[in-house]
C-alpha cells in the first residue's frame, strides 16, 4: 500500500541550523496495516508522515502509494489518495463553513471540481447517515458552522471527513494530543472504528506509548530520523510500557508525556 | 446648533439621490473586494489600479464607437486580467499578498495611461455618446446600478454555491484543509483574484459613465472605500440580524454599506467641513467600523453596547 524507498530530509542544509529530519528510511505498509509510531521529540515521525503527505520536497529517495509513484506529486495531488488528520483539531476543518459544506468537500477529495451545485438532497442524506456513526447528534446540525463545534467534535468530524471517501492511506498526525483525555478516548475509538469499518491501511503518529501499544498492528520507533523498531503481530501484542521505557532509556529521548499519558 | 440651523436641509435631500446613485457603484465595488476580503482572506491592493483599469478601458471603447455595454464587460475582463497578474506573483513567484497587490497596481497606473492614449483623464460626453447611465439622470442612472447589481450578487451566490466556488471558500478558510481535500489552492486564488479585480474594474466602467470621464487617479483609496462598504453594511446587517447572513444578504449589505458610506459623506459635505479632510474623515470611518466588531464582542452583547 505504502512503499517508502531509501528516504532522505534535511531542513536548513548547509546553515548552522541544519537538521537531518530523515535519515534512509525504508518503510513498507501492507494492506490493512495499523501501524502506531512512537519516538521522542524530534525524532522524525511528524516528519515521516508530512513527507508521505507531499507538505515538502524530500531529498533523496521514492515513495509510492497504492503501485503509484507520487515522490514527485503535490500535496494537493496526493490527496485522492490520503486521509489526513491533524494534531490541531482547527487545521482539518473549514471552521466558517458549515458541517455539510465541509463534508461536501471531503466527499470530492481527488476528484476534479466542476461548475455544478455542490449540494443536493441525496448527498445531505448520505452526510446525514455518515455523522450518525459519530453519535455528537451533528447529524441534526448539518448547517451549523464548524467554528461553533468544540475541539473533540471538528476533531471526529475531520476524521470522518478523511475517512469517508475511503482513502488507500489514513495519515493521523497526533490527532488526540490536543484532547482532554476523556474526549481523546472516544476520538480514538472512533478512529478504530472507522479503520476496522472501512478496513483503511493507517500511519498513526502518537506520543502516548500505551495508546500504541493497545491500537494496531504494528509498531514502529523512531529516533533522530531513523527507524529504531518494528515490530508487528505477535511480537507487538507481548511489548509492555517498561520495553518501550527501555529502549527510549538506551537512546535518551523521553519526556513526561509519554510516560504520563 | 445655529450652524445646523444655517444649514439648508432641503440641499441635505436633495443631495441624496447622487450619494446613493454613487454609493451604489462603489456597493459593487465592494462586492468584488468581499470575494478578496472576505472570501480568500487576502488583502488585495490591486483594486485601487483595476477600478481605473475598468473606467479607462470603458471609455476609450465607447470612444471608439464600442456600445456601453460591451464596453463594461470589455472592461471586466481587463480587470480579471490584472487580478490574475496579481495571482501569478503570488502563487507562483511567491510574493507576499500585501506586494503582490501593491506591485500589479503601480505597474496598472503606467498602463492605464497608456490606454487612455498618454492622457491622465479622458472626457466622454454624454451628448456624443449612448451610455448605459449618467449623473443627468441620477433616478434612471440607479435603476440601471440595481440591475447590476442584482445580476451580480445573482451570479457570486450561485458561483460559490458550485464546487469550485466552495474551494475558493476552504482556501480563504483553511488553506492546509484544502490543500488536503485535493484542492489546487494556487487556482482557486488565481480565480478569485480574477473575478474580484474584473467586479471592481466592472464598477469603474460604471462610475466613468456616470460622472462622464475617465481618470488614472480614480481607483487611489478606491480600497478603503470599499472596505467602508463591507464593513458598514456587515456591522449593520449583523446586528439587526443576530445571527449569520445568508450569504446573498451578506454581498447585499456591502451595495447596501456603499450607500450609507456616501450618504455620510453626502452629511459631511452638507455640513461644510473641509473637504480636504474627506480622506482622513474616511480613515476614522473605517477604522471604528473595524473595531466595533471586537469591542462589542468583549461585551458579550451587540453594537449598541460599545459606547456604553
Amino acid at each position: 500500500m505504502l512503499e517508502i524507498k531509501n528516504l532522505y530530509k534535511t531542513f536548513n542544509a548547509g546553515t548552522i541550523n541544519e537538521k537531518q529530519a530523515l535519515k534512509n528510511i525504508n518503510l513498507t505498509l501492507n494492506n490493512g496495516d495499523f501501524v502506531s509510531v512512537i519516538g521522542g521529540n524530534g525524532a522524525g515521525k511528524s516528519t515521516l508522515l508530512n513527507a508521505i503527505a507531499g507538505s515538502f520536497k524530500i531529498d533523496e529517495g521514492s515513495i509510492f502509494l497504492d503501485g503509484t509513484d507520487v515522490t514527485n506529486m503535490l500535496e494537493h495531488e496526493r490527496a485522492k489518495f490520503l486521509g489526513r488528520v491533524f494534531q490541531d483539531p482547527m487545521r482539518g476543518t473549514a471552521g466558517n463553513m458549515q458541517i455539510e459544506e465541509n463534508l461536501a468537500l471531503a466527499n470530492r477529495r481527488g476528484q476534479k471540481r466542476t461548475l455544478k451545485w455542490q449540494l443536493k438532497q441525496e448527498e445531505r442524506n448520505f452526510f446525514k447517515e455518515q455523522l450518525r456513526q459519530l453519535n455528537l447528534g451533528l447529524e441534526d446540525r448539518l448547517e451549523t458552522k464548524v467554528g461553533l463545534l468544540s475541539g473533540g467534535q471538528r476533531q471526529a468530524l475531520t476524521l470522518l471527513m478523511a475517512t469517508m471517501k475511503k482513502p488507500q492511506l489514513l495519515l493521523l498526525d497526533e490527532h488526540t494530543a490536543a484532547l482532554d483525555p476523556k474526549t481523546a478516548k472516544i476520538v480514538l475509538d472512533l478512529t478504530v472504528n472507522l479503520v476496522e469499518k472501512n478496513q483503511l491501511t493507517t500511519f498513526m503518529v502518537t506520543h502516548n506509548m500505551k495508546d500504541a501499544l493497545r491500537y494496531g498492528n504494528r509498531l514502529i520507533m523512531m529516533n533522530e530520523g531513523e527507524i529504531i523498531l518494528d515490530v508487528s503481530g505477535e511480537d507487538k501484542k507481548k511489548l509492555t510500557v517498561n520495553d518501550l521505557l527501555d529502549l527510549f532509556n538506551q537512546t535518551g529521548e523521553l519526556n513526561d508525556s509519554m510516560i504520563l499519558g | 446648533m445655529s450652524i445646523v440651523f444655517a444649514l439648508n436641509i432641503g440641499s441635505l435631500f436633495r443631495s441624496f439621490p447622487g450619494n446613493i446613485a454613487q454609493g451604489m457603484i462603489w456597493g459593487i465595488m465592494a462586492l468584488g473586494l468581499y470575494i478578496s476580503y472576505k472570501l480568500l482572506n487576502f488583502s488585495d491592493l490591486t483594486v485601487d489600479g483595476s477600478l481605473s483599469t475598468g473606467a479607462c478601458v470603458t471609455v476609450m471603447l465607447i470612444i471608439a464607437g464600442v456600445p456601453a455595454l460591451p464596453a463594461v464587460l470589455i472592461a471586466f475582463l481587463a480587470g480579471c486580467l490584472a487580478g490574475c497578474v496579481t495571482g501569478i506573483l503570488h502563487t507562483v513567484l511567491k510574493i507576499a499578498p500585501i506586494l503582490s497587490g501593491i506591485l500589479t497596481q503601480i505597474a496598472l497606473y503606467s498602463i492605464n495611461l497608456h490606454i487612455l492614449g498618454n492622457k491622465a483623464n479622458q472626457a466622454l460626453n454624454i451628448n456624443e455618446y449612448s451610455l448605459l447611465l449618467s449623473l443627468r439622470n441620477v433616478n434612471m442612472a440607479i435603476l440601471v446600478i440595481l440591475a447590476f447589481a442584482v445580476v451580480l450578487i445573482g451570479i457570486l451566490y450561485w458561483f460559490f454555491g458550485t464546487e469550485i466556488g466552495s474551494s475558493i471558500r476552504a482556501t480563504g478558510n483553511n488553506e492546509q484543509m484544502a490543500s488536503a481535500q485535493g484542492i489546487n489552492t494556487n487556482h482557486t486564488k488565481v480565480i478569485a483574484l480574477s473575478l474580484s479585480n474584473g467586479i471592481v474594474a466592472l464598477s469603474g466602467g460604471l462610475l466613468a459613465q456616470y460622472q462622464g470621464y475617465a481618470d488614472v487617479g480614480l481607483g487611489r483609496g478606491a480600497i478603503v472605500i470599499g472596505l467602508a462598504a463591507i464593513i458598514i453594511g456587515s456591522v449593520l446587517f449583523e446586528n439587526i440580524h443576530k445571527k449569520d447572513l445568508n450569504f446573498a444578504v451578506a454581498l447585499s449589505s456591502a451595495v447596501v454599506g456603499g450607500i450609507l458610506y456616501y450618504i455620510a459623506i453626502g452629511i459631511v459635505l452638507w455640513l461644510k467641513l473641509p473637504t480636504n479632510d474627506m480622506k482622513l474623515f474616511t480613515a476614522i470611518l473605517v477604522a471604528i467600523f473595524l473595531s466595533v466588531p471586537h469591542l462589542s464582542f468583549k461585551k458579550g452583547k451587540g453594537v449598541t453596547n460599545a459606547r456604553d
